[in-house]
């Protein structure tokens, strides 16, 4: 286990480096100057100017660029363009609304997914099993920016059930934790939705498979309640597969939570991608992506390990 | 998605189709009348036909059907709910949502189609060579395509447009090089598995070269599994640049796409709701018509999955 953990760090090195130099390139091959969003270029002289580049370290060769990048961006010490803060503090900021949301949206799905799936296994080609497939196609088909902004219609303009935007009240009637669930309530729901309907899809072949297994034929005719069969023996089994969904999921989620982090004005990485971006800071864009990857590598690994504890007939070496 | 949002990216896992690699056949479709009839048999995948066709017409037809121009302004009728002269509103320069919904259709499906062409050309690329080739190349390009599937696309897509620019063509490229692993992933295995069988092997035993046996021998084979993926994938190219012109990275206005018609009533949400919610349920509906299509194809490709009823196996 500790070589085979070893070996994937390892390969994790050519990888990063690969994202890290394909989104240097990215930035430094397109056009326009970060000056110019930074000062006004018109009334500065050349020598100014030069200065103002030489600062930022701009006029170097792109290898050195790239290495000194990345020097700073592993010790801490980049600092973006706009506000001169340390980009990990900008990202550190933004991660506990994005980790919240992605949680929370993953929570909702397999409270909601699984059952579903359940239920959709035991009664194959059913109505029931046909109504989920169809709602699941809803689930894949709808645009999460839209679907965002008709709740929003919906449950906070019509309605004024719920906070449109933003994460705090100005006053909060109630305890601030609550203040704070009740802003996320709306997105969770719109991530959520999306990611129902690989969980269900995968829960369910899973539970097909292995409800034709011999040792739940075994246990059903040992005469046990068919809730304990469906539960305790096959359901336990068929979670393997909506393991790998997660991993697959978080991924993903992270890329949603830029639409709707945007949509719902919350602070999280997704802003903080878009801000940049439009702004061209060049160090938070690199650092965004840079942990973006970090984390889906690490996901990955994450749910491979996880593989390994809940079926020890797999075996990494 | 998608966001749009990638949002399809996780959701479409796609089949390698177990009777898709079953005996090998001279053409790789199934006889014609047989698939059509167990395709149209499928009342999904008829409903998902029967909406494109209907999304296809008011795209290419905007021109003669459209009630009103363009980009046709009017102070007096801003912002007036669905009537009789505007079936779904308007904005608020009186610009009828209808007309420039349709139109706004002819953008959307071209980036849809021009990027899933890029998308499926790269994937089937790379797909072919990793299974055919094996070895370095295969573990070469497969470690390329599982970063390319794990990491979360959107950051990249809109650090390049936002950069380089949010022309036509760049939107097309940035969607089409960054949605290809999946086609990838099955054309590889489809290459691994039918490289092996006695057919490619005698075509290479008479001295045909591997190109030529990649191209008339195997990939014939592959063509099923193509067209499913490359359906799947205009149903997320699309949404994708919906998420993208939503956000202000993808098709600027004036020039309509559904996306930034959308992104427009944000403003108006309160007071005047037609305009979000009418160019979204373009959207929607012409996303799950790909969908519909893309599972259908996919059952009707592999009738020993049966018809109908279970469009829903997609492992």
């Amino acid at each position: 286990m500790g070589k085979y953990l070893c070996k994937r760090l390892l390969q994790f090195i050519p990888i990063l480096f690969g994202i890290s130099v394909v989104s240097f390139l990215i930035i430094y091959l397109a056009p326009g100057d970060p000056t110019n969003l930074l000062v006004n270029v018109e009334i500065l002289t050349d020598e100014e100017l030069l200065e103002v580049r030489r600062s930022l370290g701009l006029e170097q060769p792109l290898p050195v660029q790239y290495v000194k990048m990345m020097a700073a961006l592993l010790s801490g010490k980049l600092y973006s363009f706009e506000t001169a803060q340390p980009t990990w503090v900008m990202i550190l900021e933004g991660m506990p609304t994005t980790l919240a949301l992605i949680a929370g949206s993953i929570l909702f799905a397999l409270v909601l997914g699984v059952p579903c799936g359940v239920m959709s296994a035991l009664r194959p080609y059913t109505r029931m099993d046909n109504t989920l497939t169809v709602l699941s196609l809803f689930g894949i088909s709808i645009p999460q920016f839209w679907f965002a902004l008709m709740m929003i219609y919906l449950f906070a303009e019509s309605l004024g059930w719920m906070p449109a935007t933003g994460m705090f009240s100005e006053d909060p009637s109630v305890l601030p934790v609550l203040d704070v669930l009740h802003h996320l309530v709306m997105p969770v729901v719109v991530m959520g939705t999306v990611s129902l309907p690989p969980i269900v899809r995968y829960t369910r072949n899973a539970m097909m498979e292995t409800l034709g297994q011999d040792y739940v034929r075994t246990a059903q005719s040992k005469g046990l309640p068919r809730i304990s069969v469906v539960y305790r023996h096959a359901l336990k089994n068929s979670l393997l597969p909506v393991v790998t969904v997660l991993g697959l999921l978080i991924p993903f989620l992270l890329g949603a939570s830029v639409v709707v982090e945007s949509v719902f004005a919350l602070p999280g990485i997704g802003s903080l991608a878009i801000s940049a971006a439009l702004l061209r800071d060049y160090p938070v864009v690199i650092t965004v992506n840079f942990l973006a990857a970090v984390l889906a590598l690490t996901v990955g690994l994450f749910v491979d390990i996880t593989y390994s504890f809940l079926d020890p007939r797999i075996r990494y070496v | 998605m998608t966001t749009g949002v990638p949002a399809a990216k996780t959701h479409e896992i796609e089949s390698t189709g177990p009777g898709l690699t079953g005996a090998p056949v001279a053409a790789g479709l199934p006889p014609a009348a047989g698939f059509w009839r167990r395709f149209l048999r499928n009342r999904r995948a008829a409903i998902g036909l029967g909406l494109l066709v209907l999304f296809y017409l008011l795209a290419i037809l905007a021109p003669v059907l459209a009630p009103h121009g363009v980009d046709e302004q009017s102070l007096a009728t801003r912002l007036k709910p669905p009537g009789v002269s505007h079936w779904m509103g308007t904005d608020r320069f009186g610009r009828d949502i209808l007309s420039r919904a349709m139109w706004a259709g002819q953008i959307s499906q071209a980036v849809g189609l021009l990027s899933m062409t890029l998308s499926i050309l790269v994937g089937i690329l790379v797909g072919a060579v990793a299974g055919f080739h094996g070895r370095w190349a295969d573990h070469l390009l497969s470690r390329l395509t599982e970063t390319f599937i794990t990491f979360p696309t959107y950051f990249i897509m809109i650090a390049i447009v936002a950069l380089f620019g949010t022309s036509f063509l760049n939107l097309i490229l940035v969607l089409g090089l960054t949605s290809w692993p999946l086609t990838a992933r099955v054309v590889r295995a489809e290459f691994l598995s039918l490289k092996v069988r006695p057919f490619v092997e005698s075509a290479l035993a008479t001295g045909a070269g591997k190109i030529r046996v990649m191209l008339r021998h195997i990939l014939p084979n592959v063509v099923p599994v193509i067209v499913v993926a490359s359906t799947l994938r205009v149903a997320y190219v699309i949404l994708a640049e919906a998420g993208l012109s939503y956000l202000g990275f993808g098709i600027q206005p004036p020039t309509p796409s559904w996306g930034n018609m959308v992104a427009e009533g944000r403003t108006y949400l309160r007071t005047a709701w037609w305009i979000t919610l009418f160019p979204g349920l373009f959207i929607f509906f012409s996303v799950m018509a790909y969908n519909l299509i893309g599972d259908g194809l996919r059952d009707a490709f592999d009738p020993r999955m049966g018809t109908g009823s279970r469009t829903s196996e997609k492992r």
